[in-house]
């Protein structure tokens, strides 16, 4: 009674302007994580955002990688309506900010230090000419092999550490009737290969040099070539039928025993665990040989953007939830990435996850945390396409390395 | 009096305007459609070609620098392949169709029992869309799945069918699943064509001492011009700006082996930020459809004019 009272006064003197303050603001948050996983592991979120005093407006548009999120929201800004917030990949980010869409995160993001904590190679993707303009939800990694142990066991396999041991082990794998390589044939996992494989041919340095900085001497180099070759290989491993197939029925074959190992991100342990299966007892996750201790990472965020006055409160609130620790360690021990602060303890992740997360400060010691060029967070997505389109060619003609290294200095200068 | 002079006008008023909105009604309906289409089609067209000549990304740029993008798509390896791919696709996609369509409707002219439930049969795939004919023939010719699992089965140990794999042969694939769900259409259109045909000349030929084939070749076809007219254009228009198909059945691969130009513009224009060179892509694809269509309209345009003579 007294309450209602107070608000009747209060509302009174404010007028209409106390009105529409008392109606809770909504946020609006498009993405693409459907998936039950997913969509769990965002409910915690949903969930901050209501104990901070906000309402949360789900706009899930399906469609892994996002790519008709993006369509559906190039509408919208073209329209003059974006959302407050929305998923968002590396360069894509770049392309907003640049075309001046975005907000601005940084009086939240000094406030909470988020510079202490996010790793710098990362902060590089969620901020624009020193403002902060994303919050990162995730690291993942795509520089791993997945491997079914029992194969591994009964053929007496340890992990290879070179390219050579993993031909090796594959002959085995192949001579005891099993898939070596299960690999899904679509240009985006040939692109997941391809990083691992410039960055075993020319470590970090070579992988930054080429595929981010674009150098057309590192691009069309002899280490490149071998790059390709290390491709060509693998082509050799993998089933007839591979063209077209999705990722997670890849992951399946080797969850099921049909194939030996899986060359994927992270993202694929979340399959492992859907289906019972154990880290280090049912399934093994290790780096692509050459590779160990770099960390070729790419990372989901949620860019802000440019928003009317009133709706600013939400947004903030919004990034220092996503920020936020306890948020960043259920969402991530869900989705099967590692947290994007580095300071959060890795006592309740699997031995991937502890994994990844020590290999990470290893890298970034090292300046071996590289962007991941297949998942965007190493060029703009103009170029990438163009690079991709070379790499899917090569991998499914299995031609001519060196004509495959001409061809992709050629598409980077035709794509500029 | 004031009261008697608006007594007498008013109906006058009522009359007239009825006798207006009667003449005009017919465009006042069509004026939204109109509107719409004018704008909607043939604005977007105007816009799409302006925006081919600009260096747009990912979001339009007001400046010309004219034809840049034009050259960067047919400089384009992706481009190439997507112009060789629409040249085996449609030419395959409208010989075939309209051949087995033409076969299927002779034969089911032949007054035989049961026809309805056949021409039912044979026209049910058009029911389906292409997204679900492109899953479905995905499954079937997947060599693991389908068609070559199943012979294979059966004993034939040396039994490939394995087209959907192969760079070079995917495309063919993609030709079986767009004849398979079209040629039931084009059999229905060349069915009324034979109906439309006069029996006597037919009756009086086989008097004449005509064979059936004959007949069919020297009398029966030629008279189904204007059907195949109608089924080239439709088959020509679906052949360009087929995308569904592709995407559910290949996904464009493997590689990007059986990309068409709709794909090729939808992957520039959306997924990549080169909106220009997508543009310019979708301005080839108009032209090319207009090649096809300007003389067919502009020879049934003559051929209408001739008619009364």
């Amino acid at each position: 009674m007294r309450t209602k009272t107070i608000a009747a006064v209060v509302g009174a003197a404010f007028g209409v302007t106390g009105l529409t303050a008392s109606a809770q603001q909504v946020v609006e948050v498009v993405h693409w994580w459907t998936s039950g996983g997913e969509a769990a592991a965002l409910n915690v979120l949903k969930q901050d955002m209501q104990k901070r005093g906000y309402g949360w407006k789900d706009s899930p548009v399906a469609g892994g990688g996002g790519d008709q999120a993006r369509t559906v929201l190039r509408a919208r800004v073209a329209a003059g309506n974006p959302p407050e917030a929305m998923q968002m990949l590396g360069f894509i980010i770049t392309d907003y900010a640049e075309e001046g869409l975005l907000g601005d995160l940084t009086p939240v993001a000094t406030k909470e230090g988020w510079a202490n904590v996010v790793p710098g190679p990362l902060q590089k993707f969620d901020e624009y000419k020193g403002r902060w303009v994303a919050a990162p939800v995730n690291i993942h990694r795509t520089n791993w092999i997945w491997a079914n142990k029992k194969i591994f066991d009964e053929l007496k396999i340890t992990p290879p550490k070179t390219f050579d041991e993993l031909l090796v082990a594959a002959e085995k794998i192949r001579k005891a009737g099993y898939i070596p390589l299960a690999h899904g044939g679509q240009p985006w996992q040939d692109a997941t290969i391809f990083d691992s494989a410039v960055m075993s041919a020319g470590g970090p340095e070579f992988y930054r040099k080429a595929l981010i900085e674009l150098d057309p001497n590192a691009l069309g180099s002899k280490t490149m070539e071998k790059a390709f070759e290390q491709m060509q290989k693998l082509r050799g491993l993998v089933d007839p039928n591979f063209p077209g197939r999705d990722w997670n029925l890849a992951t399946a074959m080797v969850i099921n025993g049909k194939a030996g190992m899986q060359i994927m991100g992270d993202w694929a342990k979340g399959e492992f665990l859907n289906a019972g299966k154990k880290p280090g007892v049912d399934f093994l996750c290790f780096q692509y040989p050459g590779t160990e201790g770099d960390f070729s990472f790419n990372s989901d965020a949620f860019a802000m953007f440019k928003v009317g006055k009133e709706q600013q409160a939400g947004q903030l609130a919004l990034a220092s939830a996503i920020m936020d620790k306890n948020f960043q360690e259920q969402f991530n021990l869900k989705k099967g990435s590692i947290p994007a602060r580095m300071d959060i303890s890795d006592a309740n992740f699997d031995l991937c996850g502890k994994k990844s997360m020590a290999d990470l400060k290893i890298a970034l010691k090292n300046n071996a945390m590289v962007g991941s060029f297949a998942h965007g967070h190493a060029v703009p997505e103009s170029i990438k396409g163009a690079m991709i389109d070379v790499v899917t060619k090569f991998f499914n003609s299995g031609k001519n390395p060196a004509d495959a290294t001409k061809q992709l200095v050629a598409a980077v200068a035709a794509s500029k | 009096m004031d009261s008697g002079t608006a007594s007498v006008s008013a109906p006058a008023t009522w009359s007239a305007a009825s006798r207006w909105l009667q003449r005009s009604l017919p465009k006042l309906v069509l004026s939204p459609t109109l509107i719409a289409s004018l704008v909607f089609v043939y604005g977007f067209i105007l816009w799409t070609t302006y925006l081919s000549f600009t260096p747009s990304k990912g979001y339009p740029i007001h400046d010309l620098v004219g034809f840049l993008q034009y050259v960067r798509v047919w400089n384009h390896p992706r481009w190439q392949v997507a112009i060789h791919n629409l040249a085996v696709f449609g030419i395959l996609y409208i010989v075939l169709c309209m051949a087995l369509g033409l076969l299927l409707a002779i034969l089911l002219d032949q007054r035989i029992r049961q026809e309805g439930t056949l021409r039912a049969i044979y026209l049910y795939p058009l029911a389906l869309s292409f997204i679900v004919t492109g899953t479905a023939w995905k499954w079937m010719l997947n060599p693991g799945l389908g068609i070559e699992k199943l012979v294979q089965g059966w004993g034939f140990q040396n039994f490939k069918f394995d087209w959907i794999v192969s760079e070079e042969m995917a495309i063919y694939c993609v030709v079986l699943a767009g004849v398979w769900q079209a040629t039931g259409f084009v059999m229905a259109m060349f069915l009324a064509g034979l109906r439309g045909i006069d029996q006597d000349l037919i009756k009086a030929a086989s008097l004449d001492g005509a064979s059936l084939p004959r007949i069919y070749w020297r009398i029966v076809i030629p008279q189904l011009r204007p059907v195949f007219m109608g089924a080239l254009i439709i088959l020509a228009h679906l052949a360009i700006k087929s995308y569904e198909l592709v995407v559910a059945l290949t996904g464009g691969g493997p590689g990007y082996a059986t990309e068409l130009p709709s794909t090729f513009m939808y992957a520039h224009t959306f997924t990549r930020n080169q909106l220009g060179m997508g543009a310019a892509s979708a301005v080839m694809m108009l032209l090319t459809i207009v090649a096809i269509m300007v003389p067919y309209l502009y020879s049934e345009m003559r051929g209408a004019r001739k008619q009364p003579h």
